[in-house]
């Protein structure tokens, strides 16, 4: 990968992208014209198409000769972040709900439609 | 020979930067579970600047094409260019960093410190340990400086080069991160 | 801010040693030093230390520092492993031993601290750096810097770990994991738990380099010939214990960080108040501890592997399952780690996810120890001293797994979290695992790095006392924890529970024994090397491509990179018949550096000063490591090249001793 050094089309189309897709992120919350369940999914889908974008254009990741040994290992780096992340996630709102007072519990299950 | 060694090199720190992210990773965790523990003080709605938050974002990420096209100039062996490019990007990260720390500076004024809540310790933390590593890539574009300066572009000052750019493109990478989930997400919750 | 606060921090006279143990602690450490100094001025050797071990970026070098330090961190953690059962064996009723409660607290946390991260992982860095590139066919690591480098933060981690005898007089009281809220400065207000933070920071950075290092190399670095699976076992258990480091470390050092941060700038990620949460402490540190534990056992299935192979003349049997039962143990490791803290209250789904995910990993190694038994099914077994180790492997780590499967259950483990029981789990595993691969890995490898075998009567005797120390030692704790008795009690009213504990002190007498029986056979194998000389590089008929070397190996491995064609690479080219090496090449080393020792004194300083909170210090200690690392960084002249004339040379001679 070394090797790959991409043209300035390529940055420039990368640079242009992510602009559009922080732009319309940004505008997509201040206009918010959808529920908060949906706009935030969007909003994460539009930072994983960025993080694509510029893995492709200024990373060039994935396209060096095989074995592709970087994307290899970014996606399972990307595996255990998930896993850290959404794993954490998970398991401290489970705690938080069995260790939150009873009015905090009622509290939470109205707030979560139980 | 010299293949085989750049190829190591890069490779090797193509690992490292997964371990920053990784290290990323948990702050990200800690972050997603204490935003809401504000403790009475402020919440995220309060306190996130989105018009300076989205300027800051478009100063970093013409730093990230900034510091691309530089890469490019160096394989055509353009001192002029790689030099002329490394500053717009290095005055480009100057720029988000000096408002970064003027958005903290101003939560500070008005009593609104890391220890405060658990909340601010983890978006101050999380925010912090990126701009951290902005100011590592600024101290490390004027070593930069100086090696093309006394050296020119030999095959090891291309070889700094590209690893540079790899790490400043991740730190664009880390931040949309930061964008969406700390204060896109912070203003819609 | 007076000058004097600057220089001096939070430290005062009264930290310096006035109390038994601190005393003795600090002359035991001067005694050590000074014992060094006086042998290496006595023998004129202190122009050979330097140039040949200190400044050394040679992986066969660097390994055997590793076992030395290594060594003796060992040592200490068997010490406090004996204070420990002392105190248990007398604290009945109306005594209360000889140790306050706070000391006892400090005994076991840095006990646990020390086995693990300097004890075991120095061991088992100290094989990946000697003997993984000769398997691979290689000269050295990718980086040879940075193998330096991380070494000498090691011993940086180990002197702080060390450093609390001399200034401060306390360590952390807080467990070895040192878990939230007790850390936190509330409760945890002295330097304690600040040697803690600073310790494993700088020990684990290093590990962090080591398993990057390590990674690359086995990725990029093999001999031609040698894909993926034609590597040996134990470089395939290497690959995925560096993966997991990789992975894993970055947590915990993000998360002794925010720890730091609520000690040293009073944020609130873990405090009682402000919204702090200490659960997600408990959380984050279990992803990295988890983890870690199977960093510690991989690289001793490995060794098994190759050590099972070669003693019983035989291919392994079912290579490619050994190979997806390292990688799936590898996975699955990152995904169990709320067995930690079951009783922490998740809830039962969360639970079950976690208690099914436990259970599975127990079927990944156990087709490993299927396959090294079916390996040895028909095999013209050598019942040397390794395969002692490994038939005590096979025993003691069953059984303990068994005990692990059990507590998988979250309701077994609501009994027994936190128990006797889970105390004899981990050791069982610990010890039976990872501790006896490195024996085992000790007495087979012993021979290539110094030319002599060790003695066989005596490494049997060795083996004996540990294993049937350490059943005397840890069947009376399971016991113990049926019966409902918790973890680190430094006193207790019932007179039941004596007898076992003071059996479990005899078993502790008998390890001690054989611990000394193998410093003995060190002594006793060197005063007969000349029986025992490895002449050939190949003592035990072995398979792969270490052994083709010469005893010890010349500092450049090997003179042509040997070209493989299949796995066993070494025992078919025996049955091929060797070629004769006709034309020899340039080869391009490393230089020697001091940087790695530099680098790695100016962090020592800088984790001091945080400790005390010495400011100028921390600056000094701070800018000088940068510094020296951009020193590094426009240093060219970081090679040399061997001519091939040379390399002749040096192989003629070798053939004619």
């Amino acid at each position: 990968m070394i090797n790959l050094h991409g043209t300035v089309k390529s940055y420039l189309i990368g640079f242009l992208l992510s602009i559009i897709l922080s732009l319309i992120a940004y505008n997509l919350v201040l206009t918010h014209p959808i529920s908060n369940i949906s706009l935030i999914a969007l909003i994460i889908i539009i930072a994983f198409v960025q993080l694509f974008v510029q893995l492709i254009f200024f990373i060039h990741l994935g396209q060096d000769s095989p074995p592709k040994w970087h994307l290899i290992f970014f996606i399972s780096t990307f595996c255990a972040i998930l896993a850290i992340v959404v794993g954490s996630i998970w398991i401290m709102s489970h705690l938080n709900y069995n260790m939150t007072p009873k009015q905090m519990n009622q509290y939470i299950k109205d707030q979560s439609g139980i | 020979m010299k293949e085989e060694v750049n190829d190591r090199t890069f490779f090797g720190f193509w690992v490292y930067l997964m371990t920053d992210l990784l290290m990323f990773g948990g702050l990200f965790a800690a972050f997603a579970v204490l935003r809401t523990n504000s403790f009475g003080g402020v919440t995220e709605k309060d306190i996130y600047n989105l018009p300076y938050v989205l300027l800051e974002s478009v100063l970093l990420l013409t730093s990230s094409f900034t510091a691309g096209l530089a890469i490019l100039s160096s394989t055509k062996g353009n001192v002029k260019a790689v030099i002329g490019l490394l500053f717009a990007t290095f005055l480009l990260g100057v720029s988000f960093l000096g408002m970064e720390l003027y958005e903290f500076s101003n939560l500070f004024k008005e009593g609104h410190t890391f220890q405060k809540s658990a909340f601010l310790s983890s978006y101050f933390t999380l925010v912090g340990t990126h701009g951290v590593h902005i100011l590592v890539g600024l101290i490390w574009m004027i070593i930069l400086f100086i090696y093309i300066l006394k050296r020119g572009l030999t095959k090891s000052a291309l070889r700094k080069l590209t690893l540079f750019s790899l790490f400043w493109h991740f730190l664009d990478i880390v931040w949309i991160f930061i964008f969406t989930i700390v204060y896109l997400m912070g203003v819609s919750l | 801010m007076n000058l004097i606060n600057l220089i001096f921090g939070r430290m005062t006279l009264n930290d310096l040693p006035h109390a038994w143990f601190t005393i003795g602690g600090t002359a035991s450490l001067i005694g050590l030093g000074a014992l060094g100094a006086a042998l290496l001025t006595y023998l004129k050797r202190w122009k050979w230390i330097w140039n040949e071990w200190i400044t050394s970026t040679d992986p066969k070098k660097i390994g055997i520092m590793y076992f030395i330090v290594a060594a003796f961190m060992f040592l200490r953690g068997l010490i406090d492993a004996g204070m420990i059962w002392l105190q248990q064996s007398l604290a009945l009723g109306t005594s209360y031993g000889y140790l306050s409660a706070s000391h006892f607290q400090q005994i076991f946390t840095s006990h646990g601290d020390i086995m693990v991260f300097f004890a075991t992982m120095g061991f088992l860095v100290g094989f990946l750096n000697l003997v993984m590139p000769l398997q691979i066919g290689a000269r050295d690591l990718a980086f040879p810097f940075l193998n330096s480098l991380g070494f000498w933060l090691y011993v940086a981690g180990a002197i702080l770990m060390n450093m609390f005898f001399v200034f401060g007089g306390e360590f952390a009281a807080a467990g070895w994991l040192a878990q939230a809220p007790l850390s936190e400065l509330q409760f945890s207000p002295g330097v304690g738990v600040d040697y803690w933070i600073w310790s494993l920071q700088v020990s684990g950075l290093g590990t962090l380099l080591a398993g990057i290092n390590f990674l690359v190399t086995i990725v990029k670095m093999r001999a031609p010939g040698m894909t993926l699976m034609r590597m040996p076992l134990f470089v395939w258990t290497t690959l995925c214990s560096s993966v997991l480091i990789i992975t894993v470390f970055p947590v915990l050092a993000i998360t002794i960080t925010m720890l730091t941060l609520d000690r040293y700038l009073g944020m609130n990620f873990f405090t009682t108040g402000n919204g702090g949460n200490s659960m997600m402490y408990i959380n984050l540190i279990w992803m990295w501890g988890h983890p870690e534990v199977y960093i510690l056992i991989l690289p001793g299935f490995g060794i098994f592997s190759e050590v099972v192979s070669t003693f019983s003349h035989k291919k392994l049997a079912g290579y490619t399952s050994l190979v997806l039962a390292a990688i799936s143990v590898a996975l699955l490791a990152l995904m169990v780690w709320l067995h930690h803290f079951f009783t922490m209250g998740a809830g039962a789904d969360v639970n079950a996810f976690f208690g099914i995910s436990t259970m599975f990993i127990a079927v990944p190694t156990g087709v490993q120890i299927l396959n090294w038994i079916f390996t040895m099914f028909r095999g013209k077994i050598a019942f040397k001293t390794p395969m002692y180790w490994f038939l005590g492997f096979v025993s003691t780590f069953t059984f303990g797994g068994m005990a692990g499967v059990l507590m998988a259950s979250p309701a077994a483990d609501f009994q027994l979290h936190n128990s006797l029981f889970l105390v004899a789990h981990f050791h069982t595993m610990i010890i039976g695992g990872a501790l006896f691969g490195i024996f085992s890995g000790i007495t087979y490898w012993f021979p290539k790095f110094f030319g002599f075998k060790l003695n066989e009567r005596i490494g049997k005797y060795a083996f004996w006392c540990w294993i049937v120390g350490f059943f005397l030692s840890f069947i009376p704790l399971y016991i113990l924890g049926f019966m409902g008795v918790t973890r680190r009690l430094d006193h207790y009213i019932n007179p039941a529970w004596r007898p076992l504990f003071i059996t479990s002190g005899i078993g502790f007498t008998i390890i001690m024994i054989g611990a000394l029986l193998q410093v003995v056979q060190i002594l006793v194998s060197i005063k007969q090397k000349k029986q025992n000389y490895d002449t050939t590089g190949d003592p035990w008929d072995g398979r792969s491509l270490e052994w083709a070397t010469s005893s010890p190996p010349p500092f450049y491995n090997f003179a042509i990179i040997p070209e493989v064609k299949s796995r066993d690479a070494f025992w078919e080219m025996k049955k091929k018949g060797i070629k004769k090496i006709t034309k020899y090449e340039d080869i391009t080393l490393p230089k020697n550096t001091p940087m790695g020792l530099y680098v790695s004194g100016f962090i020592f300083l800088f984790g001091f000063a945080m400790v005390w909170h010495m400011t100028l210090l921390a600056i000094v200690g701070f800018l000088g490591a940068i510094t020296c690392v951009i020193i590094r960084t426009f240093d060219e002249d970081t090679e040399y090249v061997l001519k091939a004339s040379e390399v002749e040379k040096i192989e003629m001679k070798r053939k004619n001793l």
